[in-house]
């Protein structure tokens, strides 16, 4: 596993459609020069990169620099000036009516930093929404799917529990396993601990840990150092809207090339 | 104040501006400016009833029946013309809520045109007074339609109850809207990024947090309602305020009107204030949970 990790380059790039989910070889997330702005500010200027089936990419960088929008272009949530976004077998920049982007979101999944549950269902329900109401599947099948989920997130004894009576890190979980309730392709996390204490961290780092060990497809914005060096398989680092250095996280974080990123690097290691 | 020193520089001004803050957030969610009543109006008013109460005993002939007797006497007929107040209030209550929501959706649907046109509606009805509306509904709608042959009277008080569910409609249209943009937008963003819907995401994840904060100003509405269908009395619906008028000119007693309409809005205090206080708990939950 670990080797065909490494084999993966990071420079495979689009160009090759097909069933990306038969040959973990090929990428299942594609971005290839990406642009995007909000009116006359550009957040991102040119970026590329891609995963492989199976793969976990960290993505670092200072605040501002793109990080969070960038997982937002991913999932169709924020829509792209120029350049190609392919997931699985959607070319997410081309897609424009609702139905089409729902069906982009049922195989991307987000996790995101201030949790968003819905403060109005239990930790069970939460899980247990969008299955039902989108993918329109069986209700008692759910149930015994999101309790599943809930006890591999270690919160089977909270899912009666609301939103507003679990800890931060709980309600992190919680939020992991409603997205892997949809049963994704792809996990995008968004700074997922950084709203959390530093005790609480841990538990949601396991469950993420967890995840990547058994093969599922992850995107992280982290300003987790030491976690993005153990799991990932490829650190990018960016930097006003571009991606300033990328490769294996021993190379990155022990010899990085760049004086930007040494800069950074210098800064919270 | 007591307690501890608060760290600014301008600890004078923080309790007003707390106070100013709670009541402009109170004010945007419900959408008006809030008419609360308070004990002391009740106070007032029963005052205004007893020296009402006097002034009609002291110039009263000698040979007349007591001031509590006459009252006493006209009750049965006043407490029927409340009845139809408050039936007129639950009606345009009913309707305007209905209408309203719809309305309130509309003004946040994403095609142009739909939420232009739930805007204009809701400012226009809003704004205007709520008298005129009811002058509108008397004058403009027919004493009766024909539906397949078949003709069906409108009575005054329907056409009123219309008049009234009109202002109730828009401002009802504008605490919908003000609470579901109340709801973080990170709601809808989870939402979608787990392939709900957008119609979905209205009626299962973001309408249903509204509830809640709408129920406050929704009461506050209401009890506004029921002390404005009074109104109707001038379009001569035959409720308390017109069957008041009707038992004045009946007793020929000038010096009964302060005692005789202070009573009437008694009743209507005593109607509300429950309300009032039930909406400022209510409210004070909610401020805590959210």
């Amino acid at each position: 596993m670990t080797l065909a990790r490494e084999a993966a380059g990071s420079s495979a790039l689009p160009g090759s459609p097909g069933d990306a989910r038969k040959d973990t070889s090929e990428p299942i997330v594609a971005l290839h020069d990406v642009h995007q702005a909000f009116g006359d500010l550009e957040v991102l200027k040119g970026v590329s990169f891609s995963v492989r089936m199976g793969g976990v990419v960290c993505i670092i960088g200072p605040s501002g620099s793109g990080k969070s929008t960038l997982l937002r272009c991913i999932n169709g949530l924020v829509p792209i000036r120029s350049g190609t976004i392919r997931v699985a077998n959607f070319d997410v920049h081309l897609l424009k009516t609702d139905e089409e982007k729902i069906a982009l979101r049922k195989e991307v999944s987000m996790v995101f930093q201030q949790y968003n549950l819905f403060p109005h269902k239990t930790a069970l329900e939460n899980v247990m929404m969008a299955p039902i109401h989108v993918l329109k599947e069986d209700r008692n099948e759910v149930r015994e799917r999101a309790v599943a989920l809930l006890t591999k997130v270690g919160l089977a004894a909270k899912q009666n529990a609301y939103p507003g009576e679990l800890s931060g890190g709980q309600q992190q979980r919680v939020a992991i396993a409603r997205s892997l309730a949809m049963r994704p392709e792809v996990m995008l996390f968004d700074e997922v601990t950084a709203a959390l204490d530093p005790e609480t961290v841990k538990e949601v780092l396991n469950t993420i840990r967890e995840l990547a060990r058994e093969g599922m497809t992850c995107i992280l914005v982290t300003h987790e150092m030491r976690f993005a060096r153990e799991i990932a398989d490829e650190v990018h680092f960016t930097d006003g809207g571009t991606i300033v250095e990328s490769g294996p996280p021993a190379q990155l974080f022990d010899h990085p090339r760049k004086a930007r990123t040494r800069a950074f690097l210098s800064q919270i290691l | 104040m007591s307690g501890k020193p608060r760290a600014s520089t301008l600890p004078v001004i923080l309790p007003a501006g707390e106070r100013l803050a709670r009541a402009a957030l109170r004010e945007r969610r419900a959408g008006t400016h809030s008419l609360r009543l308070r004990g002391s109006h009740g106070w007032a008013l029963l005052g205004a009833f007893v020296l009402g109460c006097g002034i009609a005993q002291a110039q009263s002939q000698p040979e007349a029946p007591s001031i509590f007797d006459t009252l006493w006497k006209w009750t049965p007929l006043l407490a029927r013309g409340f009845v139809f107040n408050l039936a007129i209030s639950f009606i345009a209550m009913a309707i305007g809520t209905a209408v309203g929501l719809f309305l309130g959706f509309a003004q946040i649907s994403l095609l142009p045109p739909v939420r232009k046109g739930a805007w204009f509606a809701t400012h226009f009805f809003r704004n205007a007074p709520w008298l005129v509306l009811l002058f509108y509904c008397m004058f403009l709608l027919p004493f009766q339609v024909t539906v397949f042959g078949v003709r069906i009277p409108i009575p005054d008080w329907t056409k009123a109850t219309l008049g009234l569910a009109l202002p109730v409609m828009a401002n009802v249209s504008e605490i919908a809207r003000g609470a579901i943009q109340s709801i973080p937008t990170t709601q809808w963003e989870a939402a979608g990024s787990l392939a709900f819907n957008r119609r979905q995401t209205l009626w299962m994840i973001i309408f249903p947090q509204c509830i809640k904060r709408m129920l406050p100003p929704w009461m506050n509405l209401y009890a506004i309602l029921t002390m404005a269908t009074v109104l109707a009395s001038i379009v001569g619906v035959n409720e308390m305020m017109t069957l008041t008028q009707r038992a004045l000119s009946a007793e020929n007693r000038p010096g009964l009107l302060l005692a005789f309409y202070s009573y009437v809005l008694l009743w209507f205090f005593v109607y509300c204030y429950p309300i009032a206080r039930w909406t400022v708990r209510l409210e004070a939950r909610y401020a805590v949970n959210q």
